[in-house]
Protein backbone atom coordinates (compact mmCIF):
# COMPACT_ATOMS: atom_id res chain seq x y z
CA UNK A 1 0.00 0.00 0.00
CA UNK A 2 1.56 3.13 -0.87
CA UNK A 3 1.73 5.30 1.48
CA UNK A 4 0.69 9.02 0.54
CA UNK A 5 -0.45 10.46 -3.14
CA UNK A 6 0.67 12.26 -6.17
CA UNK A 7 -0.14 15.63 -6.93
CA UNK A 8 0.35 17.87 -9.69
CA UNK A 9 1.17 21.23 -8.23
CA UNK A 10 1.65 23.67 -11.24
CA UNK A 11 2.89 21.73 -13.53
CA UNK A 12 5.14 19.67 -10.72
CA UNK A 13 4.14 16.08 -9.79
CA UNK A 14 5.14 15.53 -5.92
CA UNK A 15 4.30 13.39 -3.19
CA UNK A 16 2.40 13.97 -0.51
CA UNK A 17 0.59 12.60 2.50
CA UNK A 18 -2.93 11.02 2.70
CA UNK A 19 -5.90 13.37 3.80
CA UNK A 20 -3.74 16.38 3.14
CA UNK A 21 -6.35 19.44 2.59
CA UNK A 22 -5.80 22.38 0.21
CA UNK A 23 -5.23 24.54 3.62
CA UNK A 24 -2.35 22.54 4.64
CA UNK A 25 -0.40 21.87 0.97
CA UNK A 26 0.03 25.77 1.11
CA UNK A 27 1.44 25.97 4.47
CA UNK A 28 3.39 22.93 3.11
CA UNK A 29 4.75 25.16 -0.35
CA UNK A 30 4.91 27.94 1.88
CA UNK A 31 2.77 29.68 0.28
CA UNK A 32 0.84 32.61 1.81
CA UNK A 33 -3.27 32.14 1.73
CA UNK A 34 -4.77 35.55 1.78
CA UNK A 35 -2.97 36.49 -1.78
CA UNK A 36 -3.06 33.34 -3.84
CA UNK A 37 -5.78 31.92 -5.98
CA UNK A 38 -6.21 27.96 -5.98
CA UNK A 39 -7.69 25.84 -8.96
CA UNK A 40 -7.99 22.34 -8.13
CA UNK A 41 -8.72 19.69 -11.20
CA UNK A 42 -9.94 23.09 -13.55
CA UNK A 43 -12.21 24.35 -10.85
CA UNK A 44 -11.18 27.49 -8.55
CA UNK A 45 -11.73 27.11 -4.92
CA UNK A 46 -13.26 29.33 -2.57
CA UNK A 47 -11.36 30.56 0.07
CA UNK A 48 -13.25 29.35 2.66
CA UNK A 49 -13.08 25.53 1.02
CA UNK A 50 -9.22 25.40 1.34
CA UNK A 51 -9.48 23.73 4.52
CA UNK A 52 -12.12 21.20 4.52
CA UNK A 53 -10.81 20.50 0.98
CA UNK A 54 -9.14 16.88 1.15
CA UNK A 55 -6.89 16.47 -2.10
CA UNK A 56 -7.12 12.28 -4.06
CA UNK A 57 -4.17 10.71 -5.61
CA UNK A 58 -3.56 12.30 -9.32
CA UNK A 59 -5.35 15.82 -8.35
CA UNK A 60 -4.15 18.78 -10.49
CA UNK A 61 -3.39 21.92 -9.19
CA UNK A 62 -2.87 25.46 -10.12
CA UNK A 63 -1.83 27.82 -7.55
CA UNK A 64 -1.39 31.54 -8.87
CA UNK A 65 -0.08 34.60 -7.14
CA UNK A 66 0.39 38.25 -8.36
CA UNK A 67 4.02 39.49 -10.08
CA UNK A 68 5.29 42.03 -11.85
CA UNK A 69 3.18 42.82 -15.37
CA UNK A 70 2.23 45.82 -17.33
CA UNK B 1 -6.63 69.98 -10.70
CA UNK B 2 -8.09 68.96 -7.30
CA UNK B 3 -11.77 67.74 -8.57
CA UNK B 4 -10.26 66.44 -12.06
CA UNK B 5 -10.84 62.56 -11.06
CA UNK B 6 -10.98 59.69 -13.28
CA UNK B 7 -13.72 57.23 -12.88
CA UNK B 8 -13.13 54.03 -14.27
CA UNK B 9 -15.90 51.36 -13.57
CA UNK B 10 -17.11 53.60 -10.10
CA UNK B 11 -13.37 53.20 -9.27
CA UNK B 12 -12.10 56.82 -8.56
CA UNK B 13 -8.35 57.64 -9.25
CA UNK B 14 -6.68 61.32 -9.02
CA UNK B 15 -3.48 59.86 -10.94
CA UNK B 16 -4.43 59.26 -14.99
CA UNK B 17 -1.48 57.92 -15.01
CA UNK B 18 -1.60 53.99 -14.54
CA UNK B 19 1.50 52.04 -14.38
CA UNK B 20 2.82 48.30 -14.81
CA UNK B 21 4.81 46.55 -12.20
CA UNK B 22 7.02 44.00 -14.82
CA UNK B 23 10.46 44.75 -15.53
CA UNK B 24 11.97 46.66 -12.93
CA UNK B 25 15.06 45.42 -11.85
CA UNK B 26 14.35 44.48 -8.44
CA UNK B 27 10.76 45.06 -6.02
CA UNK B 28 12.31 48.16 -4.84
CA UNK B 29 13.14 49.77 -7.70
CA UNK B 30 9.39 49.09 -8.75
CA UNK B 31 8.37 50.42 -5.39
CA UNK B 32 10.01 53.49 -6.11
CA UNK B 33 9.18 54.16 -9.27
CA UNK B 34 5.16 53.78 -8.74
CA UNK B 35 5.83 56.10 -5.72
CA UNK B 36 6.94 58.80 -7.76
CA UNK B 37 4.58 58.44 -10.59
CA UNK B 38 1.82 59.15 -8.73
CA UNK B 39 -0.29 56.56 -9.94
CA UNK B 40 -3.07 55.12 -8.34
CA UNK B 41 -3.69 52.22 -9.95
CA UNK B 42 -1.17 49.72 -11.02
CA UNK B 43 -1.08 46.76 -13.27
CA UNK B 44 -0.13 43.05 -12.32
CA UNK B 45 0.52 39.81 -13.94
CA UNK B 46 -1.62 36.38 -12.85
CA UNK B 47 1.53 33.78 -12.66
CA UNK B 48 2.08 30.26 -10.87
CA UNK B 49 3.63 30.69 -7.69
CA UNK B 50 7.16 29.62 -7.32
CA UNK B 51 7.03 26.40 -5.26
CA UNK B 52 10.72 25.30 -5.16
CA UNK B 53 11.76 28.56 -3.96
CA UNK B 54 10.02 29.30 -0.32
CA UNK B 55 11.46 32.24 0.49
CA UNK B 56 10.49 34.25 -2.76
CA UNK B 57 9.80 37.45 -1.85
CA UNK B 58 5.86 38.20 -3.17
CA UNK B 59 5.32 41.45 -5.02
CA UNK B 60 2.64 42.46 -2.81
CA UNK B 61 4.76 42.90 0.07
CA UNK B 62 6.04 46.30 -2.28
CA UNK B 63 3.16 47.35 -3.56
CA UNK B 64 0.37 47.38 -0.79
CA UNK B 65 -3.19 46.74 -2.27
CA UNK B 66 -4.97 49.29 0.54
CA UNK B 67 -2.88 51.78 -1.16
CA UNK B 68 -2.97 51.00 -5.04
CA UNK B 69 -5.71 49.99 -6.68
CA UNK B 70 -4.34 46.25 -8.39
CA UNK B 71 -5.15 45.35 -11.93
CA UNK B 72 -4.55 42.54 -12.83
CA UNK B 73 -4.38 41.21 -16.56
CA UNK B 74 -4.49 38.59 -18.71
CA UNK B 75 -1.45 38.95 -20.21
CA UNK B 76 0.39 36.07 -22.21
CA UNK B 77 -3.35 34.86 -22.86
CA UNK B 78 -4.04 33.51 -26.97
CA UNK B 79 -7.37 32.17 -26.40
CA UNK B 80 -10.86 33.22 -25.06
CA UNK B 81 -10.67 30.63 -22.67
CA UNK B 82 -7.13 30.94 -21.29
CA UNK B 83 -7.94 34.81 -20.47
CA UNK B 84 -11.81 34.05 -18.92
CA UNK B 85 -9.81 31.72 -16.64
CA UNK B 86 -7.05 33.65 -15.91
CA UNK B 87 -9.12 35.80 -14.95
CA UNK B 88 -11.29 34.26 -12.82
CA UNK B 89 -7.98 32.61 -10.95
CA UNK B 90 -7.08 36.66 -10.30
CA UNK B 91 -10.59 37.41 -8.96
CA UNK B 92 -10.12 33.94 -6.88
CA UNK B 93 -6.57 35.98 -5.19
CA UNK B 94 -9.67 38.22 -3.30
CA UNK B 95 -8.27 41.59 -3.44
CA UNK B 96 -10.50 42.63 -7.21
CA UNK B 97 -12.68 42.74 -9.52
CA UNK B 98 -11.17 44.59 -11.99
CA UNK B 99 -9.06 42.77 -14.71
CA UNK B 100 -6.84 44.25 -17.78
CA UNK B 101 -8.55 41.68 -20.44
CA UNK B 102 -5.91 40.91 -23.04
CA UNK B 103 -6.49 37.87 -25.55
CA UNK B 104 -3.17 38.70 -28.14
CA UNK B 105 -2.88 37.63 -31.19
CA UNK B 106 -0.13 37.17 -32.17
CA UNK B 107 3.56 36.80 -30.94
CA UNK B 108 5.48 39.14 -32.73
CA UNK B 109 3.21 42.33 -32.48
CA UNK B 110 1.03 40.84 -29.48
CA UNK B 111 -1.68 43.04 -30.90
CA UNK B 112 -4.84 42.39 -29.56
CA UNK B 113 -7.01 39.46 -31.23
CA UNK B 114 -10.18 41.83 -31.16
CA UNK B 115 -12.90 38.97 -32.19
CA UNK B 116 -11.65 36.70 -28.87
CA UNK B 117 -11.55 40.11 -26.74
CA UNK B 118 -14.95 41.00 -27.51
CA UNK B 119 -16.21 37.26 -26.66
CA UNK B 120 -14.03 37.34 -23.44
CA UNK B 121 -15.29 40.82 -22.64
CA UNK B 122 -18.90 39.68 -22.96
CA UNK B 123 -18.43 36.82 -20.41
CA UNK B 124 -16.45 38.45 -17.63
CA UNK B 125 -19.21 41.30 -17.88
CA UNK B 126 -21.72 39.15 -17.41
CA UNK B 127 -19.98 37.62 -14.43
CA UNK B 128 -19.64 40.91 -13.01
CA UNK B 129 -16.26 42.17 -13.89
CA UNK B 130 -14.84 45.52 -13.81
CA UNK B 131 -13.20 44.98 -17.59
CA UNK B 132 -10.79 47.01 -19.38
CA UNK B 133 -10.05 45.85 -22.06
CA UNK B 134 -6.57 46.30 -24.08
CA UNK B 135 -7.52 46.64 -27.70
CA UNK B 136 -6.50 47.62 -30.80
CA UNK B 137 -7.30 51.85 -31.91
CA UNK B 138 -9.59 50.65 -34.11
CA UNK B 139 -13.43 52.80 -33.40
CA UNK B 140 -15.37 50.31 -34.38
CA UNK B 141 -14.26 47.48 -31.85
CA UNK B 142 -13.73 50.02 -29.01
CA UNK B 143 -17.88 51.06 -29.74
CA UNK B 144 -18.53 47.07 -29.47
CA UNK B 145 -16.47 47.12 -26.02
CA UNK B 146 -18.39 49.99 -24.45
CA UNK B 147 -21.73 48.48 -25.62
CA UNK B 148 -20.39 44.91 -24.15
CA UNK B 149 -20.32 46.66 -20.72
CA UNK B 150 -16.39 47.67 -20.58
CA UNK B 151 -15.66 50.14 -18.00
CA UNK B 152 -13.58 52.09 -20.78
CA UNK B 153 -11.34 50.95 -23.61
CA UNK B 154 -7.63 50.79 -23.99
CA UNK B 155 -6.30 51.40 -27.22
CA UNK B 156 -3.02 50.86 -28.32
CA UNK B 157 -0.23 53.84 -29.40
CA UNK B 158 1.95 51.48 -30.43
CA UNK B 159 2.71 47.73 -30.18
CA UNK B 160 3.67 46.97 -26.22
CA UNK B 161 6.95 47.73 -25.59
CA UNK B 162 7.96 49.32 -28.71
CA UNK B 163 8.10 52.76 -27.48
CA UNK B 164 7.20 54.15 -31.08
CA UNK B 165 4.48 56.74 -29.52
CA UNK B 166 1.08 57.01 -31.15
CA UNK B 167 0.93 55.87 -34.22
CA UNK B 168 -2.16 56.07 -35.47
CA UNK B 169 -3.74 59.69 -33.87
CA UNK B 170 -6.49 60.33 -35.77
CA UNK B 171 -7.90 56.96 -34.92
CA UNK B 172 -7.18 57.64 -31.44
CA UNK B 173 -9.24 60.35 -31.90
CA UNK B 174 -12.02 59.17 -33.38
CA UNK B 175 -12.13 56.58 -30.33
CA UNK B 176 -12.30 59.57 -28.36
CA UNK B 177 -15.00 60.91 -30.35
CA UNK B 178 -17.15 57.61 -30.25
CA UNK B 179 -17.11 56.57 -26.98
CA UNK B 180 -18.15 58.10 -24.20
CA UNK B 181 -16.45 55.50 -21.41
CA UNK B 182 -12.61 56.89 -20.63
CA UNK B 183 -10.67 55.94 -23.20
CA UNK B 184 -6.40 55.07 -21.78
CA UNK B 185 -3.80 54.74 -24.34
CA UNK B 186 -2.19 51.33 -23.46
CA UNK B 187 1.11 50.10 -24.64
CA UNK B 188 3.52 52.09 -27.17
CA UNK B 189 4.53 55.44 -25.05
CA UNK B 190 8.38 55.77 -25.80
CA UNK B 191 8.78 59.11 -23.57
CA UNK B 192 6.94 61.48 -21.88
CA UNK B 193 5.52 63.96 -24.86
CA UNK B 194 4.29 60.55 -26.41
CA UNK B 195 2.05 60.61 -23.15
CA UNK B 196 0.87 64.45 -23.32
CA UNK B 197 -0.17 63.86 -26.70
CA UNK B 198 -2.58 61.22 -25.61
CA UNK B 199 -3.93 63.49 -23.09
CA UNK B 200 -3.85 66.45 -25.30
CA UNK B 201 -5.92 64.70 -27.39
CA UNK B 202 -8.71 64.07 -25.26
CA UNK B 203 -8.14 60.75 -23.61
CA UNK B 204 -8.78 60.16 -19.91
CA UNK B 205 -5.67 58.28 -18.85
CA UNK B 206 -2.59 56.35 -20.17
CA UNK B 207 -0.78 53.04 -18.90
CA UNK B 208 2.32 52.16 -19.48
CA UNK B 209 4.90 49.79 -18.28
CA UNK B 210 8.29 49.63 -20.64
CA UNK B 211 8.29 53.31 -21.41
CA UNK B 212 9.46 53.95 -17.47
CA UNK B 213 10.78 50.23 -16.65
CA UNK B 214 12.90 49.88 -19.37
CA UNK B 215 14.53 53.49 -19.13
CA UNK B 216 18.10 54.39 -18.12
CA UNK B 217 16.45 55.97 -14.83
CA UNK B 218 13.69 54.44 -14.47
CA UNK B 219 12.67 56.33 -11.35
CA UNK B 220 13.11 59.82 -13.13
CA UNK B 221 11.44 58.54 -16.01
CA UNK B 222 8.26 57.88 -14.07
CA UNK B 223 8.43 61.27 -12.66
CA UNK B 224 8.72 62.65 -16.15
CA UNK B 225 5.73 60.33 -17.21
CA UNK B 226 3.59 61.84 -14.18
CA UNK B 227 4.06 65.75 -15.13
CA UNK B 228 3.63 64.36 -19.16
CA UNK B 229 0.26 63.49 -18.50
CA UNK B 230 -0.64 66.31 -16.07
CA UNK B 231 0.56 68.90 -18.66
CA UNK B 232 -1.54 67.63 -21.45
CA UNK B 233 -4.36 67.16 -18.95
CA UNK B 234 -3.98 70.49 -18.22
CA UNK B 235 -3.28 71.70 -21.79
CA UNK B 236 -6.01 69.66 -22.98
CA UNK B 237 -8.92 71.35 -20.90
CA UNK B 238 -7.12 74.86 -20.91
CA UNK B 239 -8.01 74.66 -24.82
CA UNK B 240 -5.36 74.79 -27.25
CA UNK B 241 -4.88 77.68 -29.70
CA UNK B 242 -6.42 77.03 -33.05
CA UNK B 243 -3.11 76.20 -35.38
CA UNK B 244 -2.43 78.32 -38.46
CA UNK B 245 -0.56 78.88 -41.23
CA UNK B 246 0.32 82.71 -41.14
CA UNK B 247 1.82 84.81 -38.00
CA UNK B 248 0.08 86.52 -35.26
CA UNK B 249 1.92 88.93 -33.53
CA UNK B 250 2.18 88.93 -29.96
CA UNK B 251 3.15 92.60 -29.59
CA UNK B 252 1.13 95.48 -30.29
CA UNK B 253 1.49 97.19 -33.67
CA UNK B 254 0.85 100.61 -32.35
CA UNK B 255 3.10 102.88 -30.21
CA UNK B 256 6.48 101.44 -32.29
CA UNK B 257 9.02 104.04 -32.71
CA UNK B 258 9.68 105.60 -35.84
Amino acid sequence: MPTGIQLVVNGERREFEKNTTVARLLEQLGTPLERVAVELNLRILDKQDYSRTVLNDEDRLEIINFVGGG
Amino acid sequence: MKDDLLTIGGVQLRSRLIVGTGKYKDFDQTRRAIEVSGADMVTVAVRRVNIIDRNKENLLDYIDPQKYKILPNTAGCYTVDEAVRTARLAQAAGITNLVKLEVIGDQKTLFPDTAGLIEAAKILVKEGFIVLPYTNDDPIVAKKLEEIGCACVMPLAAPIGSGLGIRNPYNIQIIRETVRVPVIVDAGVGTASDAAIAMEMGCDGVLMNTGIAGAQDPIAMAEAMKYAVWAGRLAYRAGRIPKKLYANASSPIEGIIE
